[in-house]
Order: structure tokens, then C-alpha cells, then sequence
């Protein structure tokens, strides 16, 4: 499948929109999603407390960053981690495939990690001489069809189990010829089996990072992050630094919020902290840790005023909650990150020029703050892009004019009534049986909707009136 | 020029008087929409406004709440609009809006733009605190129940994003509604998502829109309820101008406080809206 462009938000749209299962396979995922979350944070009485205690974790950490830096990789060093620090994508792409090359590898697998995605890892190795392989069921679907992820927490929820079913017919190499899900599922794991065990080295991403210990923690129900992890010889770890918490302590409220927030469990299959290479007493685990700390924007969202949304742990609640995500799904986005969140870091990890689209694509119904566990404020954070955006003027011109216009009009109050009152004879004339079906410039509503067509004088008018009328018989 | 007007003078400008003393002086802020496309909001919220024991002054030199440039980014075009609205309306006891959606604008966003200009962020927020959406204003401030009206039917409701989120409208208008004789309540599945309407968004992004719309239209539907309530004319216009469009001329919307005032007489219903 071909990859959407975030600068090409408008035609992806229309892409979407016009693939007619799409919506119904998004609302599978979503809407279960939705009332399995609701249920979970009804059964979790101590939810609230939890947002803000999470939220100050984040908060204390991100204010403290350069603090929580160095101490995580003093005690990453301590057990036997090496510590490598990338400032953009590219360079942790390549310090990660530098490493594979070193140890000369062949095979690499991956367990699921966004990051991976935002840095470019995936195209990285499949432009390498290296075999890529992804292990996390959902991540396995898509590579087997060549698409991009279209959620950060179920990136082929726009695959249908018909889809799933074909792909695994014709890739896997002793695939079922069942259609029951349980099948599937160990069709995809024969497949997999083998080559966690003949990898040369795995990659993961990490959840959470624990600067009081240096060690990484995977949030994960299929154990692919273990299996990816423990038979290789090399791990290696991409990370953005936004992942830090002072210690396990810190990192418990917020994977409470996590696992409820994403997919309304209690808790997931595994939670694994991930403490640097084998020990000697140690039964099994990588020879060789490598962690690559990113940056790729960050520090620049802290600067930019945009640390809020540094908070943000991936649940996917905002995109799971929002209307417009789920009628046009994450694909059109045209970023690893889709809906909400991704409308506010696309523009920092791309550039605003290229993604303002997106963050005029929101209704503004604050459904995705509602629902965000660390309580990261995403319309406010919208609109603050689209200020930026309109200093910038990257706006379409006819929008800025319209914009304008009404402005220059609505702060002089008699200007905008006199307009207001040319406005309702202008509609008059286009009125039949009290609505309108088309009127000249207003094709954006009368295309979808019929207008309701106004009374005979606006409000103020009737008002004077009247008030003249009782004024004169008072 | 602007910042020498005080509170006094603001309130002095506004040379409406009803003879009614009461202790509530309220300013009413019609918003545009309401303004051009539905004057009978207006003076439905003048009915039950005087009903709850208020003096209520209409200030005519007012247009509108500054959204459509607030939410596309034009911060200075939305102070020039702000700065009018706070002179006009700072002076009254409290300023009532008869949309959860420009409540909230002058209620939580105006002071968003001032930030750097302490003075207008003082007003600001001045304004803030004595500005309510209509119908929680009637219910939290003035203990209001509506009496003598009825309505013979079913209703359905959509809670507007802006009233419920930001300014928790909910228990509200139901509770005055069942006060209504011979009107009963149907529950809309997803009474809160939003209807697609989002100002600007839904002309910028129309067909995105049209297909959140659809699916709240289908909710609407299948309560089968004769009457969709609400208390934002904007949601109200983009559900009913879909129902219509779609030729389910049967299901009137109407705005809450059109029914509690005992105008929907005068209102057909959605299909002679205009009359």
C-alpha cells in the first residue's frame, strides 16, 4: 500500500472516506475499545487519583529531565548497558543498524514499538542488507501486507479478519485453512517461532524508562517483547526520552492508567523490566544491552511550550474517542501518530507547514482530553498550533480572508448587525418552504445539509421593534 | 480609547431598561447564530429569563463571541471582537448566552488571548465569572421551574460538546423538561458525542462532518422521538439541516428553551422553521 503524506491530509480524506468497509472495521476495534475503557475505569475507583498523581509523575520528571538523563544512564552503565543518545531519527536509525552491522546479523526481529516507527527503523532495514521481521501479531499482519500502522496501539485495526486470513494463506508457510481467530493466531505463531529462536539480534521499545535503576519496562500481551529480547545474543532498546520516571514506584500509577486507558484491562499478560545483559547466574538473556535515548523534537516541544504533551504515555484513548479518527482512520493522518495526539506531534516531529491540516481536522468537542489519562489539555494544544500556523500564515488564503473578513466585521457591533440583517434578506431569497438547499458560497454546509432558512428579521431588529412599540404604548 | 471605559460607563451604555427591579440584573447575549437564524431563542431566554425573577437587558451593540477566528488561530482578531464584548457586557450582575458552545468561548477563552495584557485579563476573567450558558444559569443560579407549559410527545437530547465538557450542562435542562406536562424523554444512544457541527469545521472539513452527522442522525432516529432538543442553535441547525436533507421531515428540533417558554406553537416545527 502506498504511504500517505501528512501534507496530503486532504486527498487522504477523500480516500478514506470513500473506502465504504473502512469505518466499520475501525468501529470493531473502537468502539470495544471505548465501553471495555468506560467499564474499566468504572471498576477503578481510585482512577482520578491516579490521573493526577500520573500527570505530577510526568510532569516532576519532564521539569527534571536532564536530572533523570543522566542518572538513568549512570545506573544503565552500572549494569552493563551501553548508553548511545540520538538527536534526530536518522541518527538513531543508524546507531541502531551500525550495531546490527558489528555484529555482522542477518536476522532481526521486533517486538512493537512506535518509536521504531517515528525514527524510520522499519524502512531503515528493509533498504539494508537485513532481514526484518515483526513479531507482534498485529505488526506481522501489516508487514505481510506492506502497510504503515494506522494506531499506535492496534496498528492493523484496518485490516479485517478476511484481510488476515488471505495474508496468512499466502505467506505463512504452513498456514491454516481455518477461519476461527484461535487458528489464525497459531498459524502466525508457527510462523514466528522459529525465527525468535535463529534472531540475531531484538529490538524493543520501552514504555517506561526507570532512571533509579537504568532498567527499560514493556507493556505487552502476546510475551513477543520477551521472545524478541531473551534467545539473541544483542538487545537493543530505541527509547524517546520522554519515556523517563524516577523510579518503579513512579511508573506503577501510570501503568495503571495505561492498561485501562488502552484496552480496558486491569492489567496486561506481561509487564517486563528489562535490567541490562545475562548476569552470570542469570538463566538465559541478551550478552550485549544497548539502549539509544531519542530526542527527535523533544526538547523542542519543551521549549515550544508544548510539554504537556511530553505526558503522553500511547494509550491511543484520544484516537479511540474521537469522531473524527474513526471515520477516517489513522492512515490518513499520514503520520506514525494519527488522530489527537498525532495532530500535535506530527507537527513538531515533521514540520507545522507540512501538518497544519491535521490540527483543523478536530471539532474542538474535547472528548480526547476527557478521556487522557495523564490529562494532557489536546484541544488547547490544537489550537495553539493552529495560532502558530496562522502567524506562519500557512492557512489557504481563502480561508485566512473569510476569517478576516468576519473578524473586521464582528468587532463593530453595529457593522455586524446591519450585516447580519443583509445576510437574512440575502438567505431569504434562496429560502423555499423554510430551507435552504443551495445558496451561493456556502457549498461547504448545503453540499451535505439543508440550511434552516431564517425568520423574515434577525433578532435585534424584532427586538427594536418591539421595544419601541412598548416603550410608545408605555 | 478603548480601556478608559469602566464598569460604570459599560453599564450606563446599555440603555435598555425594563421596569421590572429585581435583583438580577442579566445581559443577554443572543450569539450570531441565534441573532440571524433563529430570533425566537432570543426571546424565549427573555421569557424564562424575566420568569426566574431577572431584569434582563439585551445591550444592542453586540455581534459575536470571536470562535470562528479563535479556533482558526487569528488571536488578535478574536481580542478585537473580545475587546467590544467585555465593554458591553462587564457592567451587567450576570451575562446569560443561550449556547453552551459561545458560553464557554467568553467563559474559559477569552482569557486564553489576553494573556499578555494584564488589564483586558483581568476583565476577562471578570467576564468569565459572571457569564452562564442559559439553561444551567436558570436551574444552578435562579432555582427555576417551569410552570403552566405543555408539550404533547416524546424528546430526545443532544448534549452540545462545549456545554456538557466545558461548563457541565446536563442534569439541567432534563430536570426543567420533565417539568413540561405531557412530554416525556427518550434517551439518545451517544447523547454526547459530538454531532460533527465544530463552527468553521464543518464547512472546512464538510464531508467529514456529514459523516459524523449521519451517524447521530441515525441515533436521533431511532428513539423515535418527535422532538430533538438541544441548547446550541449550531448543533441544532447541522442535525436538522441533515434530518431534512435526508427527508425525515417528521422530527422537529428545537432549542430547550424554546419549549420551556411555551413557543413551539409558534415554531411548526423543523420543516417551517423559517416560516
Amino acid at each position: 500500500m502506498q504511504v500517505n503524506k501528512p501534507e496530503n491530509f486532504n486527498a487522504n480524506v477523500k480516500k478514506a472516506l470513500a473506502q465504504t468497509d473502512l469505518k466499520m472495521i475501525i468501529r470493531r476495534t473502537t468502539d470495544k475499545a471505548d465501553s471495555k475503557r468506560a467499564e474499566a475505569v468504572a471498576n477503578f475507583p481510585e482512577f482520578e487519583n491516579a490521573r493526577t498523581q500520573g500527570q505530577k509523575v510526568k510532569d516532576h520528571t519532564i521539569k527534571y529531565m536532564d536530572h533523570y538523563l543522566a542518572e538513568f544512564e549512570k545506573n544503565a552503565l552500572a549494569q552493563g548497558t551501553i548508553v548511545h543518545w540520538a538527536s534526530t531519527g536518522e541518527e538513531a536509525s543508524k546507531i541502531v543498524l551500525d550495531i546490527c552491522r558489528q555484529h555482522k546479523a542477518k536476522k532481526v526481529t521486533r517486538s512493537k514499538s512506535m518509536l521504531g516507527e517515528e525514527i524510520g527503523l522499519t524502512h531503515a532495514f528493509d533498504n539494508s542488507e537485513m532481514e526484518r521481521i515483526e513479531t507482534d501479531l498485529a505488526e506481522h499482519i501489516i508487514q505481510l501486507a506492506g502497510d504503515p500502522p494506522s494506531h499506535i496501539v492496534w496498528p492493523a485495526m484496518h485490516r479485517s479478519r478476511e484481510d488476515v486470513i488471505k495474508l496468512f494463506r499466502q505467506f505463512h508457510k504452513d498456514p491454516t485453512y481455518s477461519e476461527e481467530i484461535v487458528d489464525l493466531v497459531g498459524s502466525a505463531r508457527r510462523d514466528l517461532r522459529t525465527k525468535f529462536l535463529t534472531s540475531d539480534i531484538g529490538i524493543s521499545g520501552s514504555n517506561f524508562l526507570l532512571a533509579d535503576s537504568g532498567s527499560s519496562c514493556t507493556v505487552t500481551n502476546e510475551g513477543n517483547a520477551e521472545l524478541t529480547i531473551t534467545p539473541p545474543k544483542v538487545h537493543i532498546v530505541t527509547a524517546g526520552i520522554e519515556k523517563l520516571v524516577p523510579s518503579m514506584a513512579h511508573a506503577v500509577p501510570l501503568l495503571r492508567l495505561l492498561t485501562r486507558s488502552a484496552t480496558g484491562a486491569e492489567i496486561t499478560q506481561y509487564i517486563t523490566f528489562h535490567n541490562g545483559p545475562k548476569r552470570p547466574n542469570d538463566a538465559d538473556g541478551p550478552q550485549e544491552c544497548h539502549i539509544v535515548l531519542v530526542d527527535n523534537g523533544r526538547t523542542k516541544m519543551l521549549a515550544d511550550g508544548m510539554e504537556e504533551m511530553l505526558r503522553c504515555i500511547r494509550c491511543g484513548a484520544c484516537m479511540n474517542h474521537c469522531v473524527v479518527y474513526k471515520h477516517i482512520g489513522g492512515h490518513a493522518y499520514g503520520s506514525v501518530y494519527p488522530g489527537p495526539m498525532g495532530s500535535v506531534l506530527t507537527p513538531h516531529l515533521n514540520s507545522l507547514e507540512v501538518a497544519n491540516k491535521q490540527t483543523h481536522a478536530c471539532t474542538m468537542n474535547g472528548r480526547c482530553e476527557e478521556v487522557c489519562p495523564v490529562n494532557i489539555p489536546l484541544p488547547k494544544l490544537l489550537r495553539s498550533l493552529r495560532a502558530q500556523s496562522w502567524e506562519k500564515k500557512f492557512e489557504p488564503l481563502t480561508n485566512r480572508f473569510f476569517v478576516q473578513a468576519f473578524s473586521q466585521v464582528a468587532k463593530r457591533p453595529k457593522l455586524f448587525q446591519f450585516a447580519s440583517a443583509c445576510g437574512v434578506i440575502f438567505m431569504k431569497v434562496f429560502s423555499r418552504k423554510g430551507w435552504i438547499r443551495f445558496m451561493p458560497m456556502t457549498s461547504g454546509w448545503t453540499r451535505n445539509r439543508d440550511l434552516i432558512a431564517p425568520s423574515s428579521q434577525t433578532f435585534m431588529q424584532q427586538y427594536k421593534k418591539m421595544k419601541k412599540a412598548k416603550s410608545g404604548g408605555g | 480609547m478603548t480601556e478608559s471605559i469602566s464598569k460604570t460607563d459599560a453599564s450606563q451604555s446599555s440603555k435598555i431598561d425594563f421596569i421590572n427591579i429585581s435583583e438580577k440584573r442579566v445581559g443577554l447575549f443572543v450569539t450570531c447564530l441565534v441573532n440571524a437564524m433563529r430570533p425566537s431563542i432570543g426571546f424565549a431566554s427573555i421569557t424564562l429569563l424575566e420568569q426566574a425573577g431577572c431584569a434582563v437587558e439585551v445591550p444592542e451593540a453586540q455581534s459575536c463571541c470571536g470562535q470562528p477566528a479563535f479556533n482558526s488561530g487569528d488571536d488578535e482578531g478574536t481580542r478585537q471582537i473580545a475587546y467590544q464584548t467585555i465593554e458591553q457586557f462587564e457592567g451587567f450582575d450576570y451575562v446569560v448566552v443561550p449556547s453552551g458552545s459561545c458560553a464557554a468561548m467568553i467563559k474559559k477563552n477569552f482569557i486564553e488571548v489576553f494573556k499578555d495584557q494584564p488589564e483586558w485579563l483581568a476583565r476577562a476573567q471578570h467576564l468569565a465569572d459572571i457569564t452562564h450558558e442559559l439553561l444551567s444559569f436558570l436551574v444552578d443560579v435562579c432555582d427555576f421551574t417551569p410552570e403552566g407549559i405543555a408539550l404533547d410527545g416524546s424528546y430526545t437530547y443532544h448534549d452540545s460538546c462545549s456545554g456538557y465538557r466545558s461548563l457541565g450542562v446536563y442534569e439541567q435542562p432534563r430536570k426543567m423538561l420533565a417539568k413540561v406536562t405531557g412530554l416525556s424523554h427518550k434517551p439518545l444512544n451517544g447523547h454526547s458525542e459530538c454531532c460533527g457541527f465544530g463552527g468553521t469545521f464543518c464547512v472546512k472539513y464538510s464531508d467529514i462532518s456529514n459523516e459524523i452527522v449521519a451517524e447521530k442522525t441515525e441515533n436521533v432516529l431511532a428513539t423515535e422521538a418527535e422532538y430533538l432538543l438541544g441548547g446550541d442553535m449550531g448543533c441544532l441547525m447541522n442535525m436538522a439541516g441533515k434530518l431534512n436533507r435526508d427527508g425525515h421531515q417528521t422530527i422537529k428540533a428545537l432549542h430547550t428553551a424554546e419549549v420551556l417558554a411555551g413557543m413551539t406553537a409558534q415554531i411548526v416545527g423543523v420543516k417551517n422553521a423559517g416560516k
